[in-house]
């Protein structure tokens, strides 16, 4: 993985609703460049338009205007928009997820859930080892057989942590992760993307409401009524 | 490694509950469907052989009511109309009778018969061309009476039971104070031999007063001999009417087909609450699942993949339901009898319900199919989520 290379560049990306007759330009015109192995903070109040901006970034959806390349390919601003098996198949190949609410499955336990991703699309062979492999680095081993159910909250985001992991994302987009968490273990969801950001060399792009988290970040970027602010 | 129906199976274990009854309605349905088929096949198989083990396709009797001399000879005897014996030189002239035996049938009222009393059916029978016809009569005792004029008895399996004899026992006719000496005893055939007295033909004219009269003709037709001309003929000869075998069943099926209307109603509805019930889970265990759906599309599903997990669980449910129906089937089919035959207005011996692998195969498959296409929509539905809608619906 280049350092120094390009992981995300959009250009003059615009996003507008259609709410009932109005329309509602959620994303203005924004362009900026996330580099290989960066840890970017999206901040803002709610409806600045940053969980819209990152569901573009993150091939969630198509923006109404503008460009944007992922690690050096043009995904959007070439003519048509993306079907939604285009944007499935990027997203498997280049991101992994994380979301407020953990989304694992109950009846399937902690190694299972890490392997979900797999029964659908698997880079490589081996993946039950690097699924356990992965739970150890997320001091997750003793409970890989324990059902969700079992688990504190913290547990639970890191087991989503290592689901998003588990097919070699080169992007790692958390949308507000430590939002159902208390301080302390939104701390140590913190440090753990911190440590896949400087251990690994994985590029993170964390939304949060939370000023202390985004801290954590190589850079932080705010949003205004859709528009970055100055 | 994990697989996709790991998934769909550790999916259904998420309310339990829910899962069961659907599952416990598919095997109801399976069930009834199962034996609606079972019926279909064991009634006219058990029918037909009934009908088989007369030993003769054409019953002459005494002129009536065509459907109580069916009916009565069905349940182990003739009707109780009289024709003269002479009827037989007639019949014998044409050239489709291989041969015949007469019969005589008296039915007298016995005191000592159950609690409160019973009738006592007596058949009289030729021993030289009755036993011809039934050859597959067997005897646990004794053999048929030779000469006949004897006042000798032949008793069918429950008969012998009943009246607690033996061979070389006697027995005695009520009212007529006369006595039989039982000189052979049937084994169990399944039929409604083994409820009826055999006695020879003449005596039971001498003893009931019925010389030279009878009250059925059985007559078996040659190989190849057309039994349509000769029952056209005999419907010519005066006061006696002709009963053809292949009528009697007709008759007798034409009546079932009512109940057999019935059941297949039940088997449709059970079939469709079955599908409803099916359609119901798995769309509100997708609609419960909206969001997850949509993670799981946004970590790597194609909604092929989606509708393939939906499809499958789907599947699950109905192999279960199909394997439960045809336990059950197998399981309860005894006392599915006893209910058919409640609702029929004639039941043959032996079994009503026949069931074999290859008709809980068509079952289970056809339960796979019904429940698959029930799946079709909850599966497309699910197929259709955005994994961005799903957030969003996270979001507010």
């Amino acid at each position: 993985m280049n350092a120094h290379s390009t992981a995300i560049a959009a250009r003059n990306l615009s996003k507008v609703y259609r709410r009932g007759t109005e329309e509602v330009l959620a994303v203005n015109n924004v362009s900026l460049e996330i580099q290989t192995g960066e840890y970017v903070a999206f901040i803002g109040p709610s409806g600045s338009g940053k969980t819209t901006l990152i569901n573009i970034l993150g091939c969630l959806d198509n923006p109404s205007s503008g460009g944007l390349d992922i690690a050096g390919r043009p995904v959007f601003g070439q003519g048509r928009p993306l079907s939604e098996r285009e944007l499935t198949k990027l997203r498997r190949e280049l991101f992994g997820y994380i979301f407020q609410k953990f989304y694992l499955i109950p009846t399937l336990n902690v190694l299972e859930n890490v392997l979900l991703p797999c029964t659908f699309y698997s880079k490589d062979s081996g993946a039950e080892e690097r699924a356990a492999e992965l739970l150890r680095s997320l001091g997750m081993d003793k409970r890989m057989r324990h059902l969700p159910g079992q688990l504190s909250g913290g547990e639970m985001q890191r087991v989503a942590i290592a689901r998003s992991l588990i097919n070699r994302p080169q992007i790692l987009l958390a949308d507000e992760p430590t939002g159902n968490l208390d301080s302390a273990r939104s701390h140590e969801i913190s440090a753990v993307l911190q440590e896949l950001n400087q251990r690994d060399g994985l590029t993170v792009i964390l939304v949060t409401h939370n000023t202390e988290l985004a801290k954590a970040a190589h850079r932080i970027v705010e949003l205004r009524d859709g528009k970055l602010a100055a | 490694m994990l697989n996709i129906y790991t998934v769909c199976y550790k999916n259904l274990l998420r309310k339990k509950l829910r899962s069961s009854l659907t599952i416990i309605g598919v095997g109801l349905s399976a069930w009834v469907l199962a034996s609606l088929m079972g019926f279909n096949k064991g009634y006219e198989a058990s029918l037909n052989r009934d009908i088989d083990n007369m030993g003769f396709q054409v019953v002459l009797t005494a002129k009536g009511c065509p459907y109580e001399a069916a009916t009565l000879m069905l349940k182990g005897g003739t009707s109780l109309r009289y024709m003269k014996e002479e009827v037989m030189q007639t019949v014998a002239a044409n050239p489709e009778v291989e041969s015949m035996t007469p019969m005589l049938m008296q039915a007298i009222f016995d005191p000592n018969k159950g609690e409160e009393g019973g009738m006592s059916a007596y058949l009289g029978v030729d021993p030289a061309s009755y036993p011809q016809m039934k050859t597959y009569l067997e005897f646990k005792q004794g053999s048929w009476f030779k000469n006949p004029e004897a006042y000798e008895a032949v008793l069918g399996y429950e008969a012998a039971e009943l009246e607690q004899r033996e061979v070389g026992d006697m027995l005695l006719i009520p009212e007529k104070e006369v006595e039989l000496k039982v000189v052979g005893i049937l084994k169990r055939t399944g039929t409604q031999d083994d409820g009826t007295i055999f006695i020879p033909v003449k005596a039971v004219q001498k003893i009931f007063g019925r010389s030279g009269e009878l009250t059925g003709l059985g007559i078996k037709v040659k190989k190849d001999a057309n039994i349509g001309q000769l029952e056209q003929k005999l419907y010519e000869l005066p006061d006696v009417q002709v009963v053809s075998l292949a009528q009697v069943k007709q008759t007798i099926m034409n009546l079932v087909s009512t109940a057999k209307v019935m059941v297949l109603s039940i088997a449709v509805i059970a079939v469709i609450i079955a599908m409803v019930g099916v359609i119901n889970t798995i769309l509100m265990s997708v609609f419960e699942r909206y969001q997850e759906i949509g993670i799981l599309k946004s970590i790597g599903a194609m909604p092929e993949d989606i509708f393939k997990l939906i499809w499958i669980e789907t599947f699950i449910l109905c192999l279960l339901g199909g394997m439960l129906g045809a336990v059950m089937a197998f399981g309860l089919s005894q006392l599915t009898e006893v209910l058919i035959r409640q609702l029929l207005p004639y039941s043959p011996t032996g079994s009503l319900i026949v069931l074999d692998s290859s008709l809980v195969l068509t079952t289970l498959v056809a339960v796979l199919l019904i429940g698959l296409l029930s799946g079709l929509y909850p599966a497309w539905k699910a197929a259709r989520v955005r994994p961005l809608e799903s957030i969003r619906s996270e979001m507010s």
